[in-house]
């Protein structure tokens, strides 16, 4: 079981004198699915971002712990795995040569078995030589999952994860949401009601505009 | 992190070999530049700091067409975020930064040995202190261009940032090394020339240092 957690101490984050969102505080540990909502605008894409280090909170701290301690800034891409609409992965490349860049860049071995177990699970091994650029919307969405759980970080962040999704794209994602927040964190950021639904507890932004 | 960074270059390279975003730009900036610096001079004989001094800004301009694409083509494609995902800020420096110092290499050559061929005064007595001259410039250049692509990828009005905040950046290494190109072609010898050597590893290893240290802020919004 995993021994992983992400606190948040007193969040708040300001884009210039705009209030996004203030003093949010949780405790999300070792595994379940736990979600994050609010209306267009309410900051759920940017507290996800800031819960994976990508931006820095104009107040308060996220911490991430393991068994051995405080993860390092530094460190901390290795332990997350993440999904959302705006993720663009390199066109240039096919499928299978983006996540072997990315295994390799990384530092992590390139698992064959399990990059093929996941191409067919998301119904994309039969296209995983051609060039991303040739992909459709939904396509790429999947292939996104792939990037995310390919090196079996300890922490999932799915914003809104079954955007361009058709129903049996979606159907995937919720089956591979439940499986992996019975072994990790999971954390949704979405207004969909199926998405919502899967969590455990919820976060609404709207509660925490001052 | 060295084989991580080497994967982010051949990264790169690929990738560069597949948009050729960079190196045409690069080889019809050489070819403009030089054509129409022959063009202006017709039959004339230009002096030999005049060659030296056309040589640096040939250079110069080369660099600002072509290695700010490190981090705006990330940018302009949106795979920043991507990458801030799978490596860490040292990781993505390092690996950008080999791929500019080969880009500069690769192309400083195509213009020194064009210059050599099409330039009657461009005549190198002291060849070492060239090559050192030339090592340690294109290192300088590297990193600083790196570093300052690095500030302007998330900027509006890119294409003008980057010379413009470049030029101060860049001036006191692209003078000492007009001086030194001079020097060599004059033969003065390598004692003669230590100060001015000592200014250009002095502006590498602080250029470097610097953009090791800045590049954590600069990459995480």
């Amino acid at each position: 079981m995993s021994s992983y957690s992400i606190q948040s101490q007193n969040l708040s984050k300001l884009f210039g004198r705009r209030l996004i969102f203030k003093d949010i505080n949780f405790n999300w540990a070792e595994k379940g699915i736990f979600g994050i909502s609010g209306p267009n605008g309410s900051g759920k894409s940017t507290l996800v971002k800031i819960v994976a280090g990508l931006i820095a909170p104009s107040s308060g701290k996220i911490i991430h712990k393991h068994s051995a301690g405080e993860i390092i800034p530094e460190k901390l891409h290795n332990h997350i795995g993440f999904v959302s609409p705006y993720l663009v992965l390199y066109e240039e490349f096919s499928a299978w040569e983006n996540l072997k860049i990315f295994a390799k860049i990384r530092g992590v071995s390139f698992n064959v078995e399990k990059v093929n177990y996941y191409l067919a699970g998301f119904l994309l091994d039969n296209r995983k030589n051609d060039l991303v650029k040739t992909y459709s919307s939904g396509m790429k969405q999947r292939l996104k999952f792939i990037f995310a759980l390919m090196h079996s970080p300890e922490v999932l962040i799915f914003d809104e994860p079954t955007s361009n999704l058709d129903e049996e794209g979606k159907k995937v994602v919720y089956k591979i949401v439940i499986e992996e927040g019975n072994q990790r964190v999971v954390i949704i950021a979405s207004n969909e009601v199926k998405d919502l639904e899967l969590c455990s507890e919820v976060l609404l932004l709207e509660n925490f505009k001052g | 992190m060295i084989a991580q960074a080497y994967s982010l270059f051949k990264k790169d390279f690929h990738s560069e070999l597949r948009t050729r975003y960079a190196i045409n730009s690069l080889a019809m900036f050489i070819i403009v530049a030089i054509s129409v610096i022959l063009f202006s001079i017709g039959n004339e004989t230009i002096s030999e700091s005049l060659t030296g001094g056309l040589f640096w800004v040939v250079i110069f301009f080369t660099a600002m067409s072509g290695l700010a694409r490190a981090f705006v083509s990330e940018e302009e494609r949106g795979t920043t975020l991507t990458l801030q995902l799978i490596a860490s800020p040292s990781t993505v420096f390092s690996g950008k930064l080999i791929f500019n110092l080969i880009l500069v290499f690769c192309m400083n050559l195509v213009i020194a040995l064009l210059y050599s061929a099409l330039f009657e005064k461009f005549v190198i007595q002291n060849f070492t202190l060239f090559i050192l001259t030339f090592i340690l410039g294109n290192i300088g250049l590297a990193v600083a261009s790196t570093i300052i692509a690095a500030i302007i990828a998330k900027a509006g009005a890119k294409g003008t940032l980057y010379p413009v905040l470049s030029f101060p950046i860049l001036l006191p290494l692209i003078l000492t090394c007009v001086q030194l190109t001079l020097f060599s072609f004059d033969g003065t010898s390598f004692e003669e020339a230590q100060f001015e050597l000592a200014i250009v590893v002095g502006y590498d290893v602080i250029m470097f240092t610097a953009s090791y240290m800045l590049f954590d802020f600069i990459w995480k919004d």
